[in-house]
């Protein structure tokens, strides 16, 4: 296929931020969130398109593009596999209902808060469609700028604090990587990952660059203890903010542990594993139990992502099949359910402008539909069977199981943390003696939102019954990772 | 002979016109705005005359001369540079009454002196250059002769420069000394380890062009000087002596100095490093754009001379390709402060910025991509050029430099972050009168245009530097 497909995937919501940029947009005038609507459905569905027409009995890169870029050397290089299309179709799915949550929730400058959101986006899908080092960190470096201006422009009291620490954090990490990447350069002589993954890193130099690969991605997914910036990003974060960070930006860390650190340095990664392990389960273990002490309904949602981004990281590092498809299924499980729980904060938010728990309770009385939706996705975000929640966990510790039995043992605590915070927050918000007075007044949700809430509370559901679909597209990328991580320590115990 | 003459056509040409424009000035009274429009024209026409002239490489001159693509490239660089600095700041200048007619020409009298030092292959004609560019600045910095300020600093460059060119000097005549030629190509013949000598002329050399270009530790005048004087001067300080230093910094260290690339490569990675943690640290606490700017631009230097440090050519490249974005970066920062007036009266403390996206959301805009570009925050051109330096510097295995820099750069990304915020996130004090200054805006969307869609063609700067080593 000739048609630059993922270019044009990539490109089209920045081309539409053009348009709006350009578009002289009068008071009252809905027209750009039209045209940013209209955009991201379309990318939405050209999305799609590429999931139906990829060729899932192979585990190559498809739809590929190259455009030679800098000095004939480094090549500007897309293409998509199992893996990566998935994360694509997340992203072009949750942009649509973040620009539909944003008719409620921005108030200020509309305008622009839908151009950040279109870049974040070309930027986001370009993470995950590059297979080019250099190209992938530019992609990866580049959401910083919106995702600081959504934070700092349109967040809360706090906002610039977070922000500057969202940005600066990340910033941190990445420039190691970068470090990392210039060299893999001089030491292959390429930066195209498909022939990196041919060449082999050379066993003495694998630990360090591991480590600079790993100081980026445990920034961004957070993993204990570098996770502090992500709380305080959530909570002044608007509404669409944390939507998108939870949902996409996390899991570009889970994808590039996938992609680059695994492949590309198996025998540091093995090395490394106990190092992975001992911090996934602080991570699920402590951080289940911050959360349990909030009091602040985003915060508490936050620290449960940093638990369920613990099963991520304990998932793939257990290299077995169980393991990186659980931990797969469960990055995209919980973009849907973790943006959900911040729509469902943002709905309330919207009403009465307040984070606390304490400010609800009887939810249930006056919003019932409200709280249904509510009471579906805090289940789904504790693992309940029947939703999408419960198979991720579920894959991720049997894999476990093979590895390690104690690890094991611990993670599946964090199953009954889980649950504990999730319940005790359902019983602190929906349910309980309606004090608030205001609260009386409240309306149910509307159609917009209930619009956006179904559509992801029926996914949740879909998948925890039906995984094939998600299943059969990672099958043979998965296949092909393990086999390569397999072959690569087996050569080296010959040698 | 006299065909030879062809080579020096640029340098002939502006010297003309200089004195013709000077007797225009004396005779005609209130020349300023005449006087500025053809120093506009002087600058086109002296690119016109480097771009047909041949590109050769040719010594003339007892071989004191070259003209060859690295000085024709340089000098085509100043000259763009220095039309953008100038008409940016046009309005500027007459807003401050400091429309005398003498400003451009001492202007266009520093270009001279930089294109001597750009083309010289002979101390003797690299430090009268260098005097002369050096002398036109040091009026340039006092120009506003009535502020307290502007002499001030005006001063203090005078003292300070006088003392390192002094060094200079006297590096120069060691190394006469030490090698009996004054030629460059006859000095790295001569020059090699042993000659413990020429190695301190190296070291006064490299003092004096360090303060030139003003890298730690010979920065002190940088923040002082840069406040003090009016912002038109700043900005072509920032920008122009910049480019002209770094060539002649490359030449040394390429020509003359080969031989000894051990001894000079430690000083040029320690004065890096320096610079690179001072410009980050010291301008955390700054609450003037300009005094900022001082520092921040110490801070670049630091990473052109990160380059410089692998002392190989790819590394060299990187230098120059850094310098140009630099050169791109701050003509569009410097024209952006020429839009912040307020009733006749230019704002240059970064808390004047507060909250300005609300009502000037274009100039928002541009400062946050020149902002972000500065930081070297992908995907704009900044990125490309810290990007180019730092595949460089780990190329020749130099890792402690590149992740020391690279450090440096996520601390300077947080003094950037607190204009922006400044900027989007503050709420908004001043409203500034509706922008006149037609030429500033075009040189902003330049700028930005450039920085913006650097990314499609990211090797167009490196496709030119490589062809300025062959000689």
């Amino acid at each position: 296929m000739n048609f630059p497909i993922l270019s044009t995937l990539i490109f089209l919501p920045l081309v539409s931020s053009i348009f709006i940029f350009l578009s002289k947009a009068q008071k009252n005038d809905n027209s750009a969130i039209y045209i940013s609507l209209f955009s991201s459905l379309a990318t939405f569905i050209l999305s799609l398109f590429v999931w139906f027409s990829l060729d899932l009995s192979s585990s190559d890169f498809q739809f590929l593009e190259e455009k030679s870029w800098i000095n004939n050397f480094i090549k500007f290089k897309l293409g998509v596999d199992g893996i990566s299309i998935l994360f694509i179709v997340l992203t072009t799915f949750i942009t649509p209902i973040c620009i539909i949550s944003c008719v409620n929730s921005v108030k200020t400058r509309v305008k622009e808060f839908l151009i950040a959101i279109l870049i974040l986006e070309t930027f986001m899908l370009g993470v995950f469609c590059s297979l080019d080092l250099v190209v992938f960190y530019l992609f990866f470096e580049a959401g910083l700028i919106p995702m600081f201006l959504i934070i700092g422009v349109w967040g809360g009291p706090k906002r610039v604090y977070s922000a500057f620490k969202f940005f600066l954090f990340t910033l941190l990490g990445s420039v190691l990587m970068l470090a990392a990447i210039i060299f893999i350069y001089w030491l292959t002589g390429t930066t195209d990952i498909t022939q990196i993954y041919e060449i082999k890193i050379p066993e003495e130099y694998q630990n360090i660059l591991w480590l600079a690969f790993f100081s980026s991605f445990a920034v961004k997914m957070p993993m204990w203890p570098v996770h502090t910036w992500l709380p305080d990003a959530h909570v002044e974060a608007p509404t669409a903010g944390s939507v998108i960070l939870a949902a996409i930006l996390l899991k570009m860390a889970g994808y590039g542990f996938l992609r680059f650190s695994l492949p590309m340095f198996p025998l540091a990664s093995e090395y490394f594993t106990p190092l992975i392990f001992i911090l996934s389960i602080i991570a699920i273990i402590y951080t289940s139990l911050v959360a349990l002490m909030q009091e602040d309904m985003k915060k508490l949602i936050a620290y449960s992502s940093v638990a369920h981004m613990g099963y991520v990281t304990l998932g793939i590092f257990t290299f077995t099949k169980q393991g990186i498809e659980g931990s797969i299924f469960q990055m995209i499980s919980h973009g849907l359910i973790s943006a959900a729980l911040f729509l469902c904060v943002g709905v309330v938010y919207d009403r009465l402008h307040s984070r606390m728990i304490s400010t609800y309770g009887g939810l249930v009385n006056h919003l019932p539909r409200y709280s249904f939706l509510f009471i579906l996705f805090a289940l789904a975000g504790l693992g309940l069977p029947g939703t999408s929640g419960f198979l991720g966990e579920f894959l991720v510790l049997t894999g476990a199981f093979q590895k390690n039995y104690l690890i094991a043992m611990i993670a599946t605590f964090g199953v009954v943390l889980g649950a504990a915070y999730m319940l005790w927050l359902s019983k602190r918000v929906i349910f309980g003696i309606t004090n608030n007075s205001e609260i009386k007044t409240l309306k149910d949700v509307n159609k917009l939102e209930t619009l956006m809430l179904v559509s992801l509370g029926l996914l949740v559901i879909y998948f925890g019954f039906y995984p094939a679909p998600l299943m059969d597209t990672i099958n043979f990328s998965v296949d092909n990772l393990i086999n390569n991580y397999e072959l690569a320590i087996k050569s080296k115990g010959f040698n | 002979m006299i065909n030879n003459l062809s080579i020096l056509l640029p340098e002939i040409f502006l010297t003309i016109s200089i004195f013709s424009a000077l007797m225009i000035g004396v005779f005609i009274k209130n020349s300023f705005n005449k006087i500025f429009n053809l120093s506009s024209i002087i600058i086109l026409m002296t690119i016109a005359i480097i771009l047909n002239n041949s590109n050769s490489s040719e010594k003339i001159f007892l071989d004191s001369f070259s003209r060859d693509t690295y000085s024709n490239f340089f000098k085509i660089l100043i000259l763009i540079s220095s039309l953008f600095v100038l008409n940016s700041s046009k309005a500027f200048i007459i807003d401050s009454k400091l429309g005398k007619f003498e400003y451009p020409i001492i202007i266009l009298l520093s270009i001279l002196g930089m294109f001597f030092m750009v083309s010289s292959n002979d101390i003797i004609l690299f430090y009268l250059g260098l005097e002369l560019q050096s002398l036109s600045l040091y009026i340039l910095a006092s120009i506003d002769r009535d502020n307290l300020r502007s002499s001030e600093s005006g001063i203090k460059y005078f003292v300070l420069s006088a003392l390192s060119s002094g060094l200079l000097l006297y590096g120069c005549s060691l190394l006469y000394g030490f090698t009996g030629s004054t030629n460059f190509d006859l000095i790295a013949n001569e020059l090699n380890k042993e000659n413990i000598g020429a190695v301190f002329a190296m070291v006064f050399i490299l003092v004096g062009l360090a303060f030139k270009v003003s890298a730690v530790p010979f920065h002190m005048w940088t923040p002082d000087v840069y406040e003090g004087a009016p912002t038109s001067i700043t900005s072509y300080f920032a920008v122009v002596p910049k480019v002209a230093g770094l060539a002649v910094l490359i030449k040394f260290m390429h020509i003359p100095f080969s031989n000894i690339l051990l001894e000079w490569q430690t000083i040029i990675i320690f004065i890096s490093l320096a610079s690179m943690i001072l410009g980050a640290v010291a301008a955390i606490g700054q609450t003037n754009i300009k005094r900022l700017l001082a520092y921040s631009s110490i801070g670049h230097i630091g990473y052109a001379l990160a380059g410089l440090a692998t002392g190989v050519i790819s590394g060299y490249e990187s230098a120059i390709v850094y310098i140009t974005i630099y050169v791109i970066m701050n003509i569009g920062a410097f024209s952006c402060l020429y839009l912040l007036k307020k009733d006749g009266e230019y704002k240059e403390k970064i808390s004047d910025l507060s909250g300005i996206s609300k009502k000037h959301p274009i100039l928002a805009i541009s400062f946050l991509v020149i902002l972000f570009s500065l930081a070297g925050i992908p995907p704009l051109g900044g990125f490309f050029a810290k990007f180019y330096v730092f595949t460089a510097v780990l190329e020749q295995k130099m890792y402690a430099l590149a992740i020391i820099g690279l450090l440096t750069t996520v601390i300077s990304a947080f003094y950037y972050l607190k204009i922006i915020k400044t900027i989007y996130f503050d709420d908004s004090v001043i409203t500034f009168d509706a922008p006149k200054n037609k030429f500033a805006q075009l040189s902003i969307l330049v700028s930005c245009i450039i920085l913006l869609t650097f990314f499609l063609y990211p090797s167009v700067l490196n496709n030119v530097a490589e062809t300025l080593f062959i000689y």
